[in-house]
C-alpha cells in the first residue's frame, strides 16, 4: 500500500495522540539504571537536624518550586513536658530562611524535615482518575505532570500534606525524591546539601546499604503508621507529639 | 500568615478545592432526588403525585446536563478530561464518575424521557414546521410508529427503565459521597455514612426543587395547584428529611463521644469557622425549622388552610434547599479549613470573578433553570387544557 499525503495528514494525529499515551507513566529514563534492583526511601535522623533550611532551598533551586508551596519543609517542635500532646509547631515559610531564636526554655526542642513518604500503598496513586499518579518499579512515587488533570483529589488524599497545584503547570505537584538524579547514581538535592547528614537516601533492596544496620539498631518509625500507607521515610527518635 | 491560626502544613494554606466543588454534590444531588420523585408515580404507584411526573424527569436532566460543569471548570486541565473515559484509573472512585454519569443519562434519564414523551414527539415532526419540524423528527430516532402496540411498549420498557433508574440514581449520588467518604486522611468527610447521608439529603432537596418547580410554573401558567399533589411530596420530603437528619446527627453523635484525634479540631470548627453556616444555616434554620412546619402539617393538615399550607411549603422547601446547600458547604470547604496535622486552621477566600469564583457559582447554578426552560419548551410535561400537548389528536399511525 502506498502512503499518499492525504494518509499520512490522517495518520500523522492519530501516532501523536497514541505515542503520548505510550509516554504516559513513563519516567525519565537513565542508561545502565535497572528499576527493579532499587527500592528507595529516606531516613530522617531528627537528633541530626539543626533547622538550617539548605534541604528546603536546595530542593527549591533544584526543581524549581514555586514560592509559597514546598516539596520538603522542615518544622519545629515545641514540647512542654506538662503538655505532650499539643506541641507548638512553627515553619515559616516552610523553614526556608531558619527559625527565631527560641524564647521560651520550657520544654524541648526539635526539627522535624518533611516531604513525601513515598508510600508503597499510597492513597494519592489510588485516587488519581487517569493514573496520572503512579508508583515506580523502585518505589518512588510520581506524577505525569502531561497527563495529570489537576482534579486535586491526590492533594486531598495526601494524610502528610506534601502535595499542591502547581499554580502556573495547574497539575499536581510533589517530591520525586530527584528522580532525575538518582536514576543516575546520585542521591537526592536535600540530601546532598544537608550539613549534618539529617536527611539521607536510603535503597532497602541494596543488601549493602547501611539503612538496614540503623533499622535493627535504632528506634526508627513513620509518620502516621496509622493510616498503614506503607511509607517509606524513616525517621530515627521521632517523638509521639510529631503529626 | 493572614487567615491561619495555629499550624497548618505549608501546603495546606490555599484550599484546592472551591464552592464548585461545593456545587458539584450539590447539583448531581438535586438529579437524583428529582428522579426519585418521578419513580414514585411510575413504579411505586403514587398516584398523587402524577402532575409532577414529567417535570421531575426533565427538572432532573436539565439538573444533569449542568452536572459536569462545575468539575470541568475546576480542573486544572479540562481538556484533557476524555482522558476520564479512554483510560480511567480502575481505583479511583473518581474516574468511575464519567461512567456514572453516561449511564444515568443516557441509558435512564434521556431513554425514560424519550419513551414518556415518544407519541407526543412524532406527532409534534409532523405538526410543526421549520426548524422545529427538523428538531423534533431528528428527536423520533427515525422510530415513528405510535400505534396502540408499539405505545404499550414503551409504556411497559419505561416501566423497566424507571425501575433501573432506582438505583442507578442511587449509585450516582452515592458514588459522590464515596468519593468523599473514602478519604481515610481526613476525618472530616472519612464516614462509611458519607454515601448514605448524601444520597438522603440527595433526595429530599430534589424532591423539594421539584415541589418548588411545580407550584411556582403552575402560578406561571395561572393554573390551579393540585393540593393532594404537593400535599403528598410535603409528606414524603418530611420523612425523608427525618431520615436524613437522624443519619446526620447519629454521625455527629458519634464523633462527639468517639472524640478520637481530630475531634479537639472538628470540635473547634463547628463551634467557631463552620458554627454559622453549619449550627446556624443547615441545623437552625434549614433543617428543625423546615421539619417543626412540615411535621405540624402531618398532624394538623386538616386544620390548615389551603393557602397556608402552600405558604408552608414554599418556605420549607426553599429553606431545604439552603440548607442542603449549606450541607455540601460545610462538607466539602468544612473538610479543607483545618489541618491534617490537628494543630491549626486556615481560611477560604472565596474568589468574585475568576473560573472557580462566586460569579461563575452562580452562573453554573442558573444555567440549569435556563436548560429547564428549553425542555420546557420543547417538552411540555403539562398534562392540562391549556396544554399543547393535550390538543395533539389520538394516536394513529
Amino acid at each position: 500500500m502506498t502512503m499518499t499525503r492525504r494518509h499520512l495528514l490522517l495518520l500523522l494525529p492519530a501516532a501523536a495522540v497514541a505515542w503520548e499515551s505510550v509516554l504516559a507513566g513513563t519516567p525519565e529514563d537513565s542508561p545502565n539504571y535497572n528499576r527493579t534492583d532499587h527500592w528507595w526511601g529516606m531516613l530522617i535522623d531528627i537528633p541530626k537536624c539543626i533547622g538550617c533550611g539548605n534541604c528546603v532551598r536546595a530542593c527549591q533551586e533544584e526543581n524549581d518550586v514555586p514560592d509559597g508551596h514546598f516539596r520538603t519543609w522542615v518544622e519545629r517542635y515545641h514540647v512542654e513536658d506538662w503538655n505532650l500532646t499539643d506541641p507548638q509547631v512553627i515553619s515559616p515559610d516552610g523553614g526556608k530562611e531558619g527559625f527565631p531564636v527560641a524564647t521560651d526554655d520550657s520544654g524541648k526542642y526539635f526539627f522535624v524535615p518533611k516531604l513525601c513518604n513515598h508510600c508503597a500503598d499510597s492513597p494519592c496513586t489510588q485516587v488519581c482518575p487517569v493514573g496520572a499518579t503512579f508508583i515506580t518499579p523502585d518505589g518512588v512515587v510520581l506524577v505525569d505532570q502531561k497527563y495529570c488533570l489537576g482534579c486535586a483529589y491526590c492533594v486531598q488524599a495526601c494524610p502528610y500534606g506534601c502535595r499542591y497545584i502547581h499554580p502556573e503547570k495547574r497539575v499536581a505537584d510533589k517530591c520525586t525524591l530527584c528522580y532525575h538524579r538518582i536514576t543516575k547514581g546520585q542521591t537526592t538535592a536535600c540530601a546532598e546539601n544537608c550539613p549534618t547528614g539529617a536527611s539521607q537516601l536510603i535503597d532497602l533492596k541494596n543488601p549493602k546499604d547501611p539503612i538496614h544496620e540503623f533499622l535493627k539498631t535504632h528506634n526508627v518509625q513513620v509518620l502516621k503508621p496509622q493510616m498503614a500507607t506503607g511509607a517509606k521515610v524513616f525517621y530515627n527518635e521521632l517523638d509521639g507529639s510529631v503529626r | 500568615m493572614s487567615g491561619v491560626e495555629g499550624y497548618m502544613y505549608p501546603n495546606e494554606v490555599t484550599l484546592f478545592w472551591s464552592v464548585l466543588i461545593v456545587l458539584y454534590p450539590y447539583i448531581t444531588g438535586l438529579v437524583a432526588g428529582a428522579f426519585i420523585l418521578a419513580s414514585l408515580e411510575r413504579v411505586f404507584k403514587v398516584d398523587a403525585v402524577k402532575p409532577t411526573y414529567r417535570l421531575a424527569l426533565l427538572t432532573a436532566l436539565a439538573f444533569l446536563l449542568d452536572a459536569p460543569l462545575p468539575l470541568q471548570f475546576h480542573l486544572g486541565h479540562p481538556e484533557r478530561s476524555p482522558e476520564m473515559y479512554f483510560t480511567p484509573h480502575a481505583t479511583s472512585a473518581m474516574a468511575m464518575f464519567g461512567y456514572v454519569y453516561l449511564w444515568y443519562l443516557m441509558a435512564v434519564l434521556v431513554f425514560e424521557i424519550w419513551l414518556d414523551y415518544r407519541r407526543e414527539i412524532v406527532l409534534r415532526s409532523q405538526q410543526t414546521k421549520g426548524l422545529l419540524r427538523l428538531i423534533y423528527k431528528i428527536m423520533t430516532l427515525g422510530s415513528t410508529n405510535i400505534s396502540e402496540r408499539a405505545l404499550h411498549i414503551d409504556e411497559k420498557v419505561g416501566w423497566v427503565v424507571t425501575l433501573i433508574g432506582i438505583p442507578s440514581a442511587f449509585m450516582l449520588h452515592g458514588y459522590v459521597g464515596f468519593i468523599f467518604g473514602s478519604i481515610k486522611a481526613n476525618p472530616w468527610w472519612s464516614s462509611p455514612l458519607m454515601p448514605v447521608v448524601f444520597i438522603f439529603s440527595a433526595m429530599v432537596s430534589g424532591v423539594a426543587a421539584v415541589m418548588l418547580l411545580y407550584m411556582g410554573l403552575t402560578k406561571l401558567r395561572k393554573q390551579t395547584i393540585d393540593m393532594r399533589c404537593v400535599d403528598t411530596i410535603a409528606m414524603y420530603m418530611f420523612y425523608i428529611f427525618v431520615i436524613d437528619f437522624t443519619l446526620e446527627m447519629l454521625d455527629l453523635v458519634h464523633r462527639i463521644y468517639e472524640a478520637d484525634e481530630s475531634f479537639r479540631s472538628i470540635d473547634f470548627m463547628v463551634h467557631t469557622k463552620l458554627f454559622f453556616s453549619q449550627i446556624v444555616v443547615q441545623i437552625l434554620i434549614g433543617t428543625l425549622v423546615p421539619l417543626a412546619l412540615l411535621f405540624i402539617v402531618q398532624v394538623w393538615k386538616n386544620n390548615i388552610s389551603e393557602i397556608a399550607r402552600k405558604r408552608i411549603y414554599v418556605l420549607c422547601g426553599s429553606l431545604i434547599l439552603i440548607s442542603v446547600f449549606a450541607m455540601r458547604w460545610n462538607v466539602v470547604i468544612g473538610g479543607q479549613l483545618f489541618s491534617k496535622s490537628f494543630l491549626g486552621y486556615t481560611t477560604y477566600k472565596m474568589e468574585l470573578a475568576t473560573r472557580e469564583g462566586l460569579l461563575a457559582a452562580i452562573g453554573l447554578t442558573l444555567l440549569p433553570l435556563g436548560f429547564l426552560w428549553i425542555l420546557l419548551k420543547l417538552l411540555p410535561p403539562w398534562n392540562d387544557s391549556q396544554s399543547h400537548a393535550a390538543q395533539l389528536p389520538a394516536s394513529g399511525d
